[in-house]
């Protein structure tokens, strides 16, 4: 957020926010002991949640919050995209079109009748879509919210010019690392942790909770497997589909899993 | 007859996206409209058929900066239309959590969001380049909430540790013990906060306000409560829908509510101020008897004096809680859903969030209804606007647009859960 001159060679970033709730770009400003050391580093040239300032594109790092659900955001995405060197995503909202992507399993007339007397007045689109349906995505940050060290680890990578680390494995691997006990083989408690990103440091297990996939799919998830365990464990058909249909529900391994539930549903 | 429009970008430091059109003839204003074009998400629709267990979850993702007010009102609505009662220990917890979240949402306004308009500063960390400790010191304090929540929920953004009935796991006392000690450092913060605010400079402003807000008979109302209003009438939250009625507005994806038939009162620190400053923690009255804040507050720029107050309170009540902890025999009661219909209702840190479910007899849910604070102050926020700018029509644009911005974000408007940016229109004739 430093206009002055000699900010000059800083890498200049950008937070933009579309349909979402706001909590992936306030991650930002929960790195309370990170944040002034970062601002050095970085112009902060954009980012209407925390500053007045708006300096002028181009950007060398634009981070995106929120899916594309209005007429006017399938313009704004691709201004976003012309004036960023690198854009990311931040959350399951840009990367995967977030909860209100149920809408997409529906009929959004319908459901703003239900919110509005006036549905007319609300300009809305059919589905909500991740940025990446949009644009070239240069990297996508799951969780909802996104985790803070990861974050981090993505801006840094990006000011030193390489891939982001970020481990592609499940949060039953976190679970090990954490020391969690398994709170399916233990508890008989549900859990989307082996088809679920790892990110979160497995925090649902550590509260004895099974995951319920908030940071979204990881690659090549064994669904079939872990749905036949499900069904042992006594989910309905309904629960599995509403399982599956939550902040991620249009990621691919997602949406086939609460596909079939419900086709295998019909079938009962 | 002259035709004159102002545009202007920009309002910032608030979640969400507004504009502002002004059209005035004569030196009158006759027409004024807070637009509010955050996309809408349809949360009330893709509730329905939702299992009654999981409202705590999907409602949090309304608002990023108070999921655990969306997690409390949506819990203690459930509950009620099942016939459970989150009590003792296990509301205390609830009670802890929902501090935390006070603390970091009301520094976040106070430090980074609030403050660089008094001193004219675009933002908490440009202010950082010449008051660099006050930011820090921000930052600490608004830590410390988050060092709070986490401890409790998991995490500070969309806590998982809240459910119906109760918590899955409840924390030991040893998991409280560093939050604790953070909190006696961000009480200090937090009273030396109060003096620090209550020396900018307010325009002398004040409103005759309507206020509302939940009162309790044994604490400065957070978790639950009766509604209490300044008319005198309150009424019980399963109420709220003969009272609170909300209308669409064709500029605004935010609905307008509207109290016993009248638009324009307002929800809020300064509501609850003024409703319930006698049950403030002796600290926290302390801290606002020093700087003369009085038993009501009427004027909004002194709003991030009762944030400041606020906060105190807190980390007061936070500590007293931890204090007498002890761990609750069981994480949560059981909640057996049947086929009724509940209302909760609690202070977020914006003010009331009203939420209502008609469930069935399998436990899904057949009807949603929030009511969020932002769009119970909308038309309230048209009101000051109108007082403010009608007087100063002949300002330059940009020192209009810069004192309207001040004015909406005294009310911190949190418009992800109904504006980034102020484009000001002023159609003059
Ligand atoms: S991904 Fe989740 S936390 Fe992030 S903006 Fe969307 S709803 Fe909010
Ligand atoms: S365990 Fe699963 S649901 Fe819980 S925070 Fe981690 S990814 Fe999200």
């Amino acid at each position: 957020m430093s206009t002055s001159k000699d900010t000059r060679r800083v890498p200049r970033l950008a937070v933009w926010k579309f349909a979402s709730c706001d909590g992936c770009q306030l991650t930002l400003l929960d790195c309370e002991d990170e944040l002034l050391s970062l601002a050095v580093k970085v112009e902060i040239a954009y980012f209407l949640e925390a500053s007045s300032a708006v300096g002028r594109g181009p950007y060398d790092l634009s981070l995106v919050e929120g899916s594309i659900t209005t007429p006017e955001d399938l313009e704004r995405i691709q201004h976003v995209r012309r004036v960023s060197k690198h854009l990311v995503t931040i959350g399951a909202c840009a990367t995967a079109g977030g909860i209100q992507a149920l809408r997409n399993f529906a009929d959004v007339k319908e459901f703003a009748s239900v919110v509005y007397a006036r549905p007319d007045y609300v300009a809305t689109l059919e589905h909500s879509t991740p940025i990446s349906a949009h644009v070239p995505v240069d990297f996508e940050l799951r969780g909802c919210p996104i985790d803070k060290r990861q974050l981090l680890e993505v801006i840094s990578a990006f000011l030193a010019g390489r891939r982001p680390v970020v481990p592609p494995h499940s949060v039953c691997v976190e679970c090990k690392a954490r020391g969690n006990v398994c709170v399916m083989v233990a508890h008989g408690t549900p859990c989307l942790g082996p088809v679920t990103q790892a990110g979160c440091g497995a925090l649902c297990p550590a509260f004895n909770r099974g995951c319920y996939g908030c940071f979204g799919p990881m690659e090549r998830p064994n669904v079939g497997a872990l749905n036949r365990q499900l069904r042992e464990l006594g989910m309905s058909t309904p629960e599995l589909v509403r399982v599956y249909r939550t902040f991620n529900a249009t990621e691919e391994p997602f949406r086939q899993a609460s596909e079939r539930a419900e086709e295998a549903g019909g079938r009962e | 007859m002259t035709h004159k429009t102002i545009r202007v970008g920009g309002l910032s430091r608030v979640e969400g996206e507004g504009a502002l059109t002004v059209r005035a003839r004569d030196g009158r204003v006759t027409g004024l409209e807070l637009r509010i074009y955050e996309p809408p998400r349809f949360f009330e629709a893709l509730l329905r058929g939702r299992s009654h267990t999981e409202p705590p979850d999907i409602t949090a993702r309304i608002c990023g900066i108070c999921p655990v007010a969306y997690q409390m009102s949506a819990c203690q609505a459930i509950e009620s239309a099942c016939g459970a009662r989150v009590s003792g220990p296990l509301r205390d917890l609830r009670l802890l959590l929902y501090y935390g979240e006070w603390i970091e949402s009301h520094a976040l306004h106070v430090y980074l969001l609030h403050a660089p308009d008094f001193l004219g500063y675009e933002s908490g960390i440009a202010m950082a380049a010449d008051h660099r400790d006050l930011v820090e010191r921000g930052l600490s304090l608004k830590k410390a909430g988050n060092a709070l929540v986490a401890a409790i929920g998991g995490r500070p953004i969309h806590p998982v540790n809240v459910k119906v009935g109760g918590f899955y796991r409840v924390p030991t006392r040893r998991e409280l013990a560093p939050a604790a000690e953070r909190l006696r450092r961000a009480r200090e913060v937090a009273v030396a906060t109060v003096s620090w605010v209550a020396g900018f400079d307010f325009p002398d402003i004040e409103h005759d306000y309507r206020f509302l807000a939940l009162s309790h008979p044994g604490e400065y109302a957070i978790l639950s409560g009766s509604v209490a209003t300044s008319d005198g009438e309150g009424f019980d939250v399963h109420e709220w829908p003969a009272h609170v009625t909300e209308e669409q507005v064709p500029h605004s994806t935010a609905l307008h509510a509207r109290l016993d038939g009248a638009a324009g009162y307002l929800v809020g620190p300064m509501a609850r101020y003024s409703l319930n400053s006698a049950q403030l923690s002796a600290l926290a009255r302390q801290a606002a008897a020093e700087v003369s804040l009085g038993q009501y507050c009427r004027n909004p720029f002194r709003g991030i004096v009762v944030r400041a107050v606020e906060i105190v309170h807190a980390c007061d009540e936070a500590l007293r809680i931890i204090e007498n902890y002890t761990e609750p025999d069981t994480p949560a009661v059981p909640v057996e859903p049947r086929a009724a219909t509940g209302h909760g209702a609690s202070e977020a840190p914006r003010g009331t969030l009203y939420h209502r479910y008609r469930i069935d007899a399998d436990g899904l849910i057949a009807e949603a209804d929030i009511v969020p604070p932002t769009s119970q102050n909308q038309a309230r926020i048209e009101t000051d606007l109108l007082h403010l700018i009608e007087p100063r029509l002949h300002l330059p644009k940009e020192e209009l647009t810069a004192l309207c911005e001040r004015a909406i974000r005294n009310y911190d408007p949190c418009i992800s859960c109904s504006a980034h940016f102020l484009d000001l229109h002023v159609d003059a004739q």
